[in-house]
């Protein structure tokens, strides 16, 4: 599982920033039936979390129905320079972290 | 239709054919027995718990989708709350419910206090043509609603 994170290449202190991440995630269902005819049991990313400065920006509960490779957009203000911490979590416990070091000008 | 889905729908005709039903009702129960949800009902459950004994209001929350969507596995969607960024009025969550998937949460989104936009963007899954509905949910906690018809061609595996 690996995290694709993409902000503006330049960004105002103070700015209402987007940035759009991507995950590389089967997102089970636990619904679809495989090949050998037994039902493939549930695994997603069930959370997913967004910080800067120390606050959270984003607190998100996800569901089955959210597409594999799940593809989340949310905006934060960028008041300062600093890392934007995210994080998902998986059913099974594990989680995958990315740090983006957002600069402003 | 597949297979097992006409033999559900068969069934639920002889059995209400054998109680004595009458044949108007026929047409209502064989579409839920066609509908794809794991337990009838279970998107009023995931709304009840979303209004927590509130009435939602219509306004201060936007879906944006295509009216028309070829592939039900991957349907872009944003969710937006209206309103002020801050104080008891701002959008402190949003919730999805899409009423005829297996599963009818999509997802639930809290934003800091800090946030200067209640809006997510996301892709979604859709088993058939359904419901989206969303809410947005005030600091006060005031709740607001709306819902839209996604009409899908091909489904996505079932959410």
């Amino acid at each position: 599982m690996t995290a694709r994170v993409r902000l503006p290449a330049s960004i105002k202190r103070g700015e209402i920033v987007e940035v759009r991440t991507l995950v590389t995630h089967v997102m089970e269902t636990g619904h679809r039936t495989g090949d050998d005819g037994k039902t493939v049991p549930r695994r997603i990313l069930n959370s997913f979390v967004a910080r800067f400065q120390g606050k959270d920006v984003v607190r998100m509960a996800l569901a089955p129905a959210i597409a594999a490779n799940p593809y989340i957009a949310f905006h934060f203000r960028a008041t300062a320079s600093g890392p934007l911490e995210m994080e998902w979590t998986d059913d099974d416990g594990s989680t995958v972290r990315h740090v983006e070091n957002v600069t402003v000008s | 239709m597949e297979p097992d889905e006409i033999e559900t729908s068969r069934l639920s005709r002889r059995l209400l054919l054998g109680a004595g039903t009458a044949a108007g009702l026929v047409g209502i129960v064989s579409r839920s027995a066609s509908a794809q949800a794991l337990r009838p009902g279970a998107h009023l459950d995931a709304i009840r718990k979303i209004e927590a004994g509130r009435s939602a209001q219509s306004g201060r929350v936007r879906i944006r989708m295509a009216e028309i969507i070829e592939n039900g596995a991957s349907v872009p969607v944003t969710v937006v709350g209206e309103g002020p960024a801050d104080g008891p009025d701002r959008i402190k969550a949003l919730h999805v419910v899409a009423d005829d998937n297996p599963n009818p949460e999509v997802f639930s989104v809290e934003f800091g206090p800090d946030a200067p936009r209640a809006e997510i963007a996301t892709r979604i899954r859709l088993s058939k043509t359904m419901n989206v509905i969303a809410f947005a949910e005030t600091a006060d906690g005031k709740l607001f609603r709306t819902a839209v018809e996604a009409r899908v061609t091909v489904g996505g595996c079932g959410a």
